[in-house]
């Protein structure tokens, strides 16, 4: 079977679209990856999103988008898998044209966090917890990763400024980057300064949610139209995997053991090693998420991959800014990443291009790595 | 076929001006650290230094009848010739029966007159500024009077309890040539903008955090600034002093430099730093200070903002009778700098936020 390829990128940019609706986000995103592809029409329309259903009332994307972008009829439908629906709906546009019942598919990402605000905004991220036994005891994501790594920063030894490379370096990274929330690098003393959210958290150790659409057009490489000029890029390899909802279901809390099987499936599949990466795009929703998955893909060494953020990373990492800087967009966050690669692979990534980039390893995470899917990406031509 | 006219700018027929001013502050200061203490650990970014609170016995009610006699003190005119007395606020004792009778019994301006509450958030104060150059403009009144007076409600725990502070300011509308400074124009930018509200039975107001930032308080005033002084001719360079609705101490220094008045044209009306926010009574009563130090001739820009949203700009000129009156009531900063500092427990105690039962 011919390759699986992208034949089409489209993103808007990450920040506060008040003037945006839901669907207007994601329209754009599908328009202009549509336009990148040339001819191709979609048989499928898969969308990745988080919080639709809580935070804009609106469930049934996959209808809403399709007939809103003029793509009536085709086949579509949304995966949610928290922080990592983006991820599972490229994963589902993957399989699809695999299958061999589709040729081409729209895999788009997207969420609109800022139409609410507080507590009902943290209410909605608390459903991706276990709700029975952690958002019960008021328990949120954020206040959840604080503990991930309040017990790593004790096991480890980790002094109070431990993580701070981790911001610096997406900071830096997402200077040049038009579609980024922050396009400004700080400074270590801008961390240090840093106010508390939920300690050992600070300001810098998070995230920011905002509002975002990403889309890829996926098809196999014999069907791009004769003209088509970009560098081909082809999904070399695909995986998602799980691990327990819960953190207290794990033998190990500070072990990524979902991420580090994705990963190691997509390079297995791909057949290449880690050395052979040319970037890799984590989820550093929290500092702490980018460190376990560091330690989880191989990396670096247990207890270790806070070391890499302070000393300077094995591979570049959040080249496009990552989570931090770019901005979270929620369930968009996976196809964020398939496009940030995708620019990278192509060479037309700008200002903090990865010269001769080959392969790009890709990983968006549900929760503290309960969903971990990874696509390893490869410039071909 | 007649030429098309704009008539954006707000000129009445008949030039107006501020025959009279007066601010009023109440005697108590909650330091911003002292909710920090209580809420964040004393962690986290103060936006002010301190605010006003109002002592268990003043209202909006009271506190607007102290600015209006220092107004009519400076005006030095008949109260029974007032045609209206008009109060802005958020925070009308009452939900329904007027503050503004009250007031306008108190300085003797009944019965022949116009009493009405207004209400626009934080620019309901100037909201009756532009009524009142209307009623005297067209010279169905010879004077009104206009007051911006809040108590503000801060939910415990929230951004806005380091800033809802109380105070205003009041103003005698009437002809030019009476005038301690002349309204040479105004001119109001409104739109659908949902950022801050409380509805009925409600006792605190919500926001919508950083959406009251850019689509709200900078949008409106800044369009209202450059729509006014467009129509004008001016820049800031024509203007000594200017003025800006103060939530906070950023967002008035922020929209300043946008729009290209510097730190000295703003100093003395910035009080919100000392003062807290003052709601209704914001820009009115920063623009007190600056009354407080102006020379004759001096060009004055004022730009409100009520959320909700909307922002009324006026562009007023300083006559030479403004020095010898100013002194004919205490001095904005006077009230300032009569302060007792309250702890958090006071407060909570004064402001009714104990539930007793």
């Amino acid at each position: 079977m011919s390759d699986i390829v992208i034949a089409g990128i489209g993103q808007t940019s990450v920040g506060e679209h008040w003037d945006l609706s839901l669907r207007e986000l994601a329209h754009h995103a599908i328009q202009a990856a549509l336009q990148d592809a040339g001819e191709l029409q979609p048989q499928a329309l898969y969308v990745g999103n988080m919080l639709a259903p809580i935070l804009s009332r609106q469930a049934h994307l996959g209808a809403l988008l399709a007939d809103f972008s003029g793509l009536k009829e085709i086949e579509t439908a949304t995966l949610e898998a928290s922080g990592a629906s983006g991820g599972a709906a490229l994963r589902q546009g993957y399989l699809a044209i695999a299958s061999g019942f589709v040729q081409t598919a729209l895999v788009v990402g997207v969420e609109k966090f800022t139409d609410s605000i507080g507590a009902e905004t943290e209410s909605a991220l608390a459903t991706a917890t276990d709700s029975d036994f952690e958002a019960v005891q008021g328990l949120t994501p954020t206040a959840q990763a604080a503990l991930l790594m309040r017990r790593y920063m004790y096991e480890f030894d980790v002094p109070s400024d431990g993580f701070a490379g981790f911001a610096l370096s997406a900071h830096a990274h997402a200077v040049g980057n038009l579609n980024a929330i922050y396009q400004k690098a700080i400074k270590l003393e801008t961390y240090q300064k840093a106010e508390m959210v939920s300690e050992p958290l600070n300001m810098f150790d998070i995230a920011p949610m905002a509002d975002g659409a990403a889309a890829v057009l996926l098809t196999r490489s014999d069907l791009l139209p004769p003209h088509f000029s970009h560098p081909l890029i082809r999904i070399a390899g695909s995986a998602s995997t799980t691990d327990s909802l819960s953190i207290h279901d794990r033998q190990d809390i500070l072990q990524f053991q979902a991420a580090g099987l994705a990963s190691s499936k997509a390079l297995q599949q791909a057949r290449i090693q880690l050395d052979d990466i040319s970037l890799f795009e984590y989820f550093d929703a929290y500092s702490i998420y980018a460190a376990l998955s560091l330690e989880a893909c191989g990396l670096a060494e247990r207890g270790q991959g806070w070391k890499f953020a302070r000393d300077g990373f094995p591979l570049p990492c959040a080249t496009l800014g990552g989570l931090k800087a770019r901005g979270n967009p929620g369930g968009a966050t996976g196809v964020y990443q398939a496009v940030e690669a995708a620019l990278q692979l192509r060479g037309t990534a700008g200002a903090n291009q990865i010269p001769a980039a080959r392969y790009a390893l890709i990983q968006s995470l549900g929760g503290p790595a309960s969903t971990a899917v990874s696509h390893v990406l490869e410039r071909i031509n | 076929m007649t030429e098309p006219v704009s008539h954006t700018l707000l000129k009445p027929t008949h030039p107006v001006g501020f025959v009279g001013y007066g601010a009023y502050v109440p005697r108590f200061r909650l330091p911003a650290r002292e909710v920090a203490r209580i809420w964040t650990g004393g962690m986290g970014g103060l936006p002010i230094k301190e605010k006003a609170v109002p002592g268990m016995d003043e209202d909006v009610v009271t506190m607007s009848i102290e600015a209006a006699r220092n107004a009519m003190a400076r005006a030095r005119v008949d109260p029974a010739e007032i045609r209206a007395v008009w109060v802005g606020s958020e925070s009308h004792p009452y939900a329904v029966k007027p503050t503004s009778t009250i007031v306008a019994e108190t300085i003797g301006a009944v019965p022949n007159t116009q009493a009405a509450d207004w209400e626009f958030a934080c620019k309901a104060g100037t909201e009756a500024v532009v009524a009142a150059m209307g009623l005297v403009g067209s010279k169905m009144a010879h004077y009104a009077m206009a007051i911006g007076m809040d108590t503000a409600q801060g939910k415990p725990g929230d951004a806005l309890e380091y800033t809802a502070g109380a105070g205003g300011a009041a103003y005698l509308i009437g002809p030019a040539d009476e005038s301690l400074a002349i309204i040479q124009s105004s001119y109001s930018y409104v739109t659908d903008t949902p950022d801050f509200w409380r509805r009925e039975y409600q006792r605190y107001p919500e926001h919508g955090q950083r959406f009251t930032g850019e689509p709200a308080y900078f949008k409106h005033i800044n369009a209202a600034a450059r729509a006014m002084m467009e129509a004008n001719g001016t820049t800031p360079a024509d203007y000594k002093w200017a003025v800006f609705h103060q939530p906070n101490t950023k967002f008035p220094q922020r929209v300043a430099s946008m729009l290209g008045f510097s730190k000295e044209q703003i100093e003395p009306g910035l009080l919100v730093q000392v003062i807290g926010n003052t709601y209704a009574g914001a820009a009115m009563i920063g623009l007190t200070s600056i009354l407080d130090i102006a020379e004759p001739g001096d060009r004055i820009l004022m730009v409100s903002f009520g959320s909700g949203a909307g922002s009324d700009a006026f562009d007023l000129l300083v006559t030479d009778k403004l020095p010898e009156r100013r002194m004919s009531a205490p001095l904005t900063r006077d009230y300032i700098a009569r302060r007792t500092e309250i702890d958090y427990a006071t407060y909570a105690r004064t402001r009714g936020i104990l539930a007793m039962r």
